[in-house]
């Protein structure tokens, strides 16, 4: 005997556990399939929640979830091999009653998340691989297919929110297969600390606090990419990503880049006798909004990572996956209230909401982005030095002059991009990518 | 407390539903996942994973091969905090029938001693509902590896105990009799006991089947059977958790790591005769005394 469901959600993930949540509080008949063997157990993130996201699916989720600590500094960091350059923000607002940005580990907050899916009424199975996507004669989807044993299940919708590297969709034909140029390579090491060291090394007032700094520069090793430093409440969690593209060609490891960013003057110290608990690797979607693949058709929906979802110039995604997760339930929620079907006309709506949204909207303003980056990798190496040496320059105290101070540091910007004209390309391109 | 489990006062059943297994199970942090706190030398139970005992998967399996053979249900019942209910939902997902958990604050600390208290009275409890044929149990926990539980709950309930089984031969519900294959010192013991009595299953003598994914629905929608010390029909609370646990624990601590002193051993030429007198060398050149001792045998360069 099969069952018949009004939505199967693939994937346990922020996207899969919103759509679900959603269409679960709407009342529908909703199973939903994760892989892993418990919700979280396949996910890796860095990671920071943005609190607004979430809270428009569970309003009271500070009261219950399981969260480290919410940001109060953010620090941007330029990296030559011995030096770092910094931007810092802090501000005590952000000790605000509702923060809007916290630290989390991904492990226990998706099994609570889950949990919520769970208690809003959907059922919910792990430890089960959903294989391929069952279609009628007319090439509708229908159901899916599992590699335990039994009958397909069926239902009205398939959501696919199985993440970066999916196959389901992949084999289906709904997704394209994934382009090296359009995916970063990221790992990152958990590294435990107590909760008095990583207070005192980062400036912290008590367990609540956190902050975050975003590193470039040498840390990518002249590919595309960058670095991140989270605190938790006992833990730091550091790692880097590149584009697969440049890592297939520089053929450096991924654990020698992260090795090498650990042993950088400026963060040794920071994350010094700390245990490594954790390491982990992940693919990051980054191609961006020309990357999108078709978000729906006859009986499925895309969310999250699986629709390429991630702003990577300003490091959000699980944000982005939460809204794609939760709009793409709520179009198939009123369909099913409106009693229309779930079929590639009427779920295009879902594609409109996200064009009406921040999604969208981000995406489009960042995408040439990532072409920019990918055609001027200097901008990652020259800029973090050419600024480094500048600093140096400025700041030793010696028996030159201040004007002959200044003129060599302009020189020395100059001859780091091989002249001005270049220098003013850079820029101009820079500004083309964020405008 | 022997007479729940006589079959013969049980009006209900002339031997058509089947046999009734009781599987218990415990759900366990991960060792391989543990850590010590670097500083308070604790153990860190925050954030690690739980997974049901791999001991108690061999008793599962065996008492579903039990009852897929003659017919019958298997219940597994669990004593633990409330998230144990995920250690026995995924028993369901593995192909059980139904889940007990047993759940208290009294339970809190016990020992193998208030633990078989508990279960046994969880188990006289079932077993007044329907008489229970085999009580399962996995060898020991990887958590406490004392292989207690087990062996105190046949006790409490005057159960003959077949402990270290590595094969079910027979299972005759007419006359009453199990024939078993238990694994002990020097060899393989065939052991007959009258039922029900309580099995102990060794590691490594089954596999835990996959369950379809129609268990795994069934799994998911469950309802798991959660008792209180009260509901389990506990009489004497006195006896259960830390207040009936004569066990004390004096202090936990990490083991001192060792240090590990490795040695890289470069050698000359691919074939393994060469590498393996290079090593020897290396072994004797630490230990002289082996190379007498061993002098009996001719080394690679000798024979040659």
């Amino acid at each position: 005997m099969s069952e018949h469901f009004d939505a199967i959600v693939v994937g346990a993930g922020p996207a899969g556990n919103s759509a679900a949540l959603v269409m679960a509080k709407a009342g529908l008949k909703v199973l939903q399939i994760e892989r892993g063997e418990t919700a979280g157990a396949k996910n890796v993130q860095g990671a920071i929640l943005y609190a607004d996201a979430l809270e428009r699916l569970i309003p009271e989720f500070r009261d219950e979830a399981p969260l480290e600590r919410h940001v109060v500094e953010q620090r941007v960091w330029l990296l030559d091999e011995r030096s770092h350059t910094g931007a810092h923000y802090r501000s005590d607002d952000f000790n605000e009653d509702r923060p809007n940005r916290y630290t989390i580990l991904r492990a226990t907050f998706d099994q609570w998340f889950a949990a919520k899916v769970r208690e809003a009424g959907a059922l919910q199975i792990t430890d089960t691989t959903v294989t391929e996507l069952v279609r009628d004669e007319g090439g509708r989807v229908i159901g899916v297919e599992t590699d335990r044993d039994g009958a397909p299940l069926y239902a009205d919708v398939v959501v696919l929110g199985e993440g970066v590297n999916g196959l389901v969709g992949q084999r289906a034909g709904v997704r394209p297969e994934l382009d090296p140029q359009h995916v970063a390579l990221a790992v990152k090491e958990t590294i435990f600390l107590s909760e008095e060291a990583v207070q005192d090394r980062f400036n912290l007032d008590g367990e609540d606090e956190g902050v975050v700094i975003e590193v470039m520069g040498s840390v990518s090793a002249g590919m595309v990419g960058t670095g991140f430093l989270y605190t938790n409440r006992e833990s730091i969690s550091l790692g880097v990503g590149c584009l697969l593209s440049d890592f297939q060609e520089t053929q450096i490891p991924a654990y020698v880049l992260l090795d090498r960013m650990k042993s950088h003057p400026s963060i040794a110290p920071l994350i010094r006798d700390g245990e490594t608990k954790e390491y982990v690797a992940h693919l990051i979607p980054e191609g961006g909004y020309d990357a999108i693949p078709n978000l729906s058709g006859d009986g499925w929906a895309i969310v999250g990572d699986a629709g390429q979802f991630v702003n990577s110039a300003h490091r959000e995604g699980s944000n982005l996956a939460m809204t794609t997760g939760r709009l793409a339930g709520e179009t198939v929620a009123a369909l099913k209230r409106e009693g229309l079907a779930c079929n590639e006309a009427n779920l295009k709506r879902y594609r409109h909401a996200l064009e009406q949204s921040f999604v969208m909207k981000d995406l489009k303003k960042y995408r040439r982005l990532p072409g920019v980056l990918h055609g001027n990798k200097h901008l990652l190496t020259a800029y973090p030095r050419a600024i480094s040496q500048a600093m140096q320059t400025f700041l030793r105290v010696d028996d030159v002059d201040k004007r002959s101070k200044e003129r060599r540091m302009m020189s020395q910007f100059r001859a780091a991009r091989g002249g001005w004209w270049n220098v003013f390309t850079d820029a101009l391109k820079m500004a083309r990518a964020w405008r | 407390m022997d007479a729940v489990f006589d079959h013969d006062t049980d009006p209900e059943d002339p031997g058509r539903r089947g046999l009734n297994l009781v599987v218990c199970i415990k759900q366990v942090p991960d060792s391989a996942q543990i850590r010590v706190h670097p500083v308070t030398n604790t153990i860190m139970r925050q954030g690690v994973p739980t997974i049901i005992n791999p001991y108690d998967l061999f008793a599962l399996e065996e008492a579903m091969r039990l009852r897929d053979q003659y017919g019958g249900e298997v219940t597994v019942l669990s004593m633990g905090p409330p998230m144990a209910e995920e250690a026995l939902r995924r028993a369901l997902g593995l192909g059980a029938d139904k889940a007990v958990l047993i759940t208290d604050r009294r339970f809190a600390g016990a020992d193998t001693l208030a633990t078989s208290y508990a279960l046994a009275s969880a188990l006289a409890k079932l077993g007044a509902e329907r008489p229970i044929d085999v009580v399962f149990t996995g060898k020991q926990t990887i958590d406490g590896d004392t292989a207690q539980v087990g062996p105190g709950v046949a006790r409490r309930l005057g159960l003959n105990q077949l402990t270290y089984v590595a094969a079910i031969d027979l299972l005759d519900r007419a006359t009453g009799e199990i024939v078993v294959r238990r694994r002990a010192e020097g060899g393989l013991q065939v052991l007959s006991s009258r039922l029900p009595c309580l099995v102990t299953v060794l590691e490594g003598v089954n596999e835990i089947r996959r369950g379809s994914i129609e268990d795994m629905l069934r799994a998911a929608r469950a309802e798991v059977t959660v008792w209180s010390a009260a509901d389990a029909g506990i009489e004497d609370p006195q006896q259960c958790g830390l207040k009936g646990s004569p066990t004390l624990v004096k202090r936990v601590f990490a083991p001192t790591p060792r240090e590990e002193s490795a040695e890289m051993v470069a050698v000359d030429g691919k074939r393994p005769a060469q590498i393996a007198d290079a090593v020897l060398d290396l072994v004797f050149a630490h230990a002289p005394k082996l190379e007498t001792e061993l002098g009996a045998a001719p080394s690679e360069k000798e024979r040659r």
